[in-house]
């Protein structure tokens, strides 16, 4: 049990809730899924998965190869060519209503064990990440037999197999985001999840099976990056999708050069986080603290740049120094849990690195003052005040739980300083004035924005970045054209 | 004695003005019959980057002008290149085509502008959409030009390619800087006359003649251009762009064989690969 003490002498104490991860039965270790089935990787290969909290390791899954890969692609064909393309759309639909309903039904297994091996908090995988698997798998669901109404006026076709390769920081949403769309519209798929968080794919491998789904529409294999590049180098690939950082978003993208193969990249991000003088200051801060300490900041779209207008800075500041206190760290099982594990020693030691540039060039900066578990990989969080837009932790993607603050006096300011960086995935915006948030809407170059609310999804809401943020669109109706033919492909 | 004609160098296009080359390079475009040879100036590295630079001063301002605004001007240059057909024809010949071809590439042209001028006001509502999320909030998608378009036609259709790759660009709202290559560029020349009297506010259209090969990658290379349109380039020069056009995540079309005649040749679907989809989201409450 820890104590807290927040300004004006309020103790507050807390009773240690910790969901119990009896459900949750790991292996000690697993193949590849290829074809319906878990095969053994062809050389033998393994590799280790650790809970980022405890440092423990979970489970040893296989490090898929290229003849693994190929493998994987040859039943992706198969089934493409003889089960899942000549399928009625309407009952393809049905499969991936029953996997939605099997997800809701192991909601919590999913949860937790999204939770051991990724180190986000329980309440964010209980309430956010899996809940919206199962909507993205529901809503796409409904797509298969309607494409036609999708995009009228052509007569959309699947692509084929699609390669597909996922970050660790949502492995299940990020999994829902590339498979339900890419099965609705009538392709198989070779899906790769991230080194660090492997386990819950392999979980809805097991789903998939237990749906009866066609052996070879989806096929879940492990590995590293060369893992990756296997699958984006196998030449019976017709579509690359990739979310994570932007620098293999370009190998990707010089690597297929000249191949046709089809590409979309979700990739990095930088958002800026504008908060106005007319704006409901206490929501503000709710919507600054989720845009950064969500999922410990490893989001891409994390309102990691607050601008704040320079009349209410210390305001906001004073407001955020006192909120980032009552912020929970820790155990990520625990229930009350608000900010979990960095998700591996790697990741904390790029945070570590930015953190001190921005120490280095001179920029205060504050941090939560609570303590850090003797085990696992953590950080505190942290807001660094006065940032200028030169610093690297303004300019750089920090993939953590850290904050930079920059100050603006005025709309335009705000937009210029908002835009002055290669990214563009997210914006946030909190005034009071509904013409202003339409004006800066306008003016926001960024895939999605958020005006007085952050970090929201859902699966009929199109996501995606402008400029080096990536292109193509996941969810909505947007989120089927890359895995149609059409006259835009 | 007969009278001297007035022979005129074809210059480039670039931000509103007629410029010669920065280079100083001109080649010669010999007429289809050897009746004639035109002087033409040959863009340089340098020539693109001033377009590229007053073409990203043009965008946001066109982009803000109004689809109604848009579209007027998308159907003025229309208008124009009516009114001065004999002069495109003429153009279409002298590069070697038939009477019935020229007078077709022509006829095809005006048409397709008038047809994607007509989208400038529309294409927002088809490609965007209200999303029902489940949550009380408002949701909305709608497409935004992704910003600077930098085309490159290696000896496509001499009117018709132009036309068909550059009216889907502009008339959401991007700007173009478009590299005109191949031994027919006397029609994109006399476009180029249609564009600076047709309203189209100077930087939105930029022609430049010259070698593709030569300033294909420079385009590639450009970090402020946002989306390459490569059309009928030869596939190892195209692959090349391509690889180039990663380093600022550019959106990449690669059109090798284009039949600007078909059907598929004029498409929504073509405006809706230069533009980015914006989803702004609002609580609802009281």
């Amino acid at each position: 049990m820890t104590d807290h003490t927040i300004e004006k002498g309020i103790e507050w104490e807390y009773a240690p809730s910790v969901q119990g991860a009896e459900m949750v039965s790991i292996a000690s270790t697993y193949g590849l899924f290829i074809d319906g089935a878990f095969v053994d990787p062809t050389d033998g290969e393994m590799f280790p998965t650790i809970n980022p909290a405890t440092e423990e390791q979970l489970s040893s899954v296989a490090a898929a190869g290229v003849a693994d890969i190929d493998l994987a692609v040859k039943a992706a064909r198969s089934a493409f060519e003889n089960v899942w393309g000549p399928m009625k759309p309407a009952e393809r639909a049905k499969y991936l209503y029953r996997i939605a309903r099997l997800l809701q039904e192991r909601a919590r297994e999913f949860a937790i064990l999204e939770t051991l091996d990724g180190g986000k908090p329980i309440k964010e995988s209980r309430d956010i990440d899996i809940p919206l698997v199962a909507a993205y798998f529901f809503y796409y669901a409904g797509w298969a037999d309607k494409l036609d109404y999708a995009f009228p006026g052509i007569d959309p076709k699947p692509i084929g197999v699609a390669g597909q390769i996922i970050p660790w920081n949502f492995p299940m949403l990020m999994l829902a985001w590339k498979i339900a769309p890419a099965l609705a519209a009538g392709n198989t798929v070779v899906l790769k999840p991230a080194e660090t968080t492997p386990l819950t794919a392999l979980l809805f491998a097991q789903l998939c099976a237990e749906a009866g789904l066609p052996d070879g529409v989806v096929n879940i294999v492990t590995g590293d990056g060369r893992t990756g590049a296997a699958i984006v180098e196998h030449p019976d690939i017709d579509k690359i999708a990739f979310t994570g950082s932007t620098g293999v978003g370009k190998a990707i993208r010089r690597a297929i050069a000249g191949t046709g193969k089809k590409l979309t990249l979700e990739l990095g991000g930088k958002g800026a986080h504008i908060v106005f003088d007319d704006a409901p200051l206490d929501q503000a801060v709710e919507g600054v603290i989720n845009g950064i300490f969500f999922n410990q900041g490893h989001v891409c779209c994390a309102g990691s740049r607050l601008l704040v207008q320079e009349s209410i800075r210390d305001q906001l500041l004073d407001k955020l120094r006192s909120r980032l206190d009552t912020l929970r760290v820790g155990n990520p099982l625990d229930k009350n849990t608000d900010v979990g594990a960095i998700n591996s020693a790697a990741q904390l030691q790029r945070i570590e690195a930015l953190v001190a540039s921005g120490r280095d060039a001179g920029v205060e900066m504050f941090q939560s003052s609570c303590d850090l578990p003797t085990k696992g990989f953590w950080y505190a969080p942290t807001v660094f005040t006065d940032v200028s837009q030169s610093h690297r932790i303004a300019q750089e993607e920090i993939f953590g739980p850290v904050l930079a603050t920059m100050t603006f006096r005025t709309p335009d300011e705000a937009i210029e300083k908002a835009n002055n960086t290669p990214y563009g995935l997210s914006a946030g915006v909190w005034t009071t004035k509904g013409s202003r948030i339409l004006w800066m809407a306008d003016r926001l170059r960024a895939g999605v924005v958020w005006a007085n609310t952050f970090n929201k999804f859902d699966p009929t809401s199109p996501f995606g970045g402008y400029k080096e943020s990536g292109f193509g669109r996941e969810g909505g109706r947007h989120g089927l054209l890359p895995y149609l033919e059409g006259p835009w492909s | 004695m007969s009278r001297i004609d007035v022979r005129k160098t074809a210059k480039l296009y670039i931000n509103g003005a007629f410029v010669r080359s920065e280079s100083g390079r001109v080649y010669s475009v010999e007429h289809a019959d050897g009746s004639a040879v035109v002087r033409v100036s040959q863009g340089s590295r340098k020539d693109l980057r001033d377009a590229v630079r007053g073409s990203r001063s043009a965008q946001t301002g066109w982009a803000e002008r109004t689809g109604y605004n848009r579209g007027q001007i998308l159907y003025r240059i229309a208008e124009i290149m009516e009114e001065r057909r004999d002069t495109f024809v003429d153009r279409l010949l002298t590069g070697g085509m038939s009477d019935d071809a020229a007078e077709a590439e022509l006829d095809a042209s005006v048409d397709r502008l008038v047809w994607y001028a007509g989208w400038a006001d529309k294409f927002a509502q088809v490609f965007g959409n209200l999303n029902p999320v489940a949550g009380p909030f408002f949701n909305i998608s709608a497409p935004e030009p992704t910003g600077l378009v930098g085309v490159v036609l290696a000896d496509a259709s001499p009117l018709l390619g132009i036309v068909s790759r550059v009216a889907p660009i502009i008339v959401s709202g991007n700007t173009a800087v478009v590299v005109v290559g191949g031994p027919r560029p006397l029609a994109s020349i006399a476009l180029t006359e249609v564009l600076a009297t047709a309203d189209v506010p100077a930087g939105v259209v930029n022609i430049i003649t010259g070698d593709a090969q030569e300033l294909g990658p420079v385009l590639a290379n450009h970090m402020d251009v946002n989306a390459l349109d490569i059309v009928g380039v030869e596939p190892t020069l195209a692959a090349a762009m391509t690889r180039d056009a990663a380093e600022n995540v550019k959106r990449v079309t690669v059109e090798a064989e284009p039949q600007f005649m078909d059907e598929a040749a004029q498409s929504p679907y073509i405006i809706a690969k230069f533009v980015e989809t914006k989803t702004v989201w609002h609580p609802k409450g009281v």
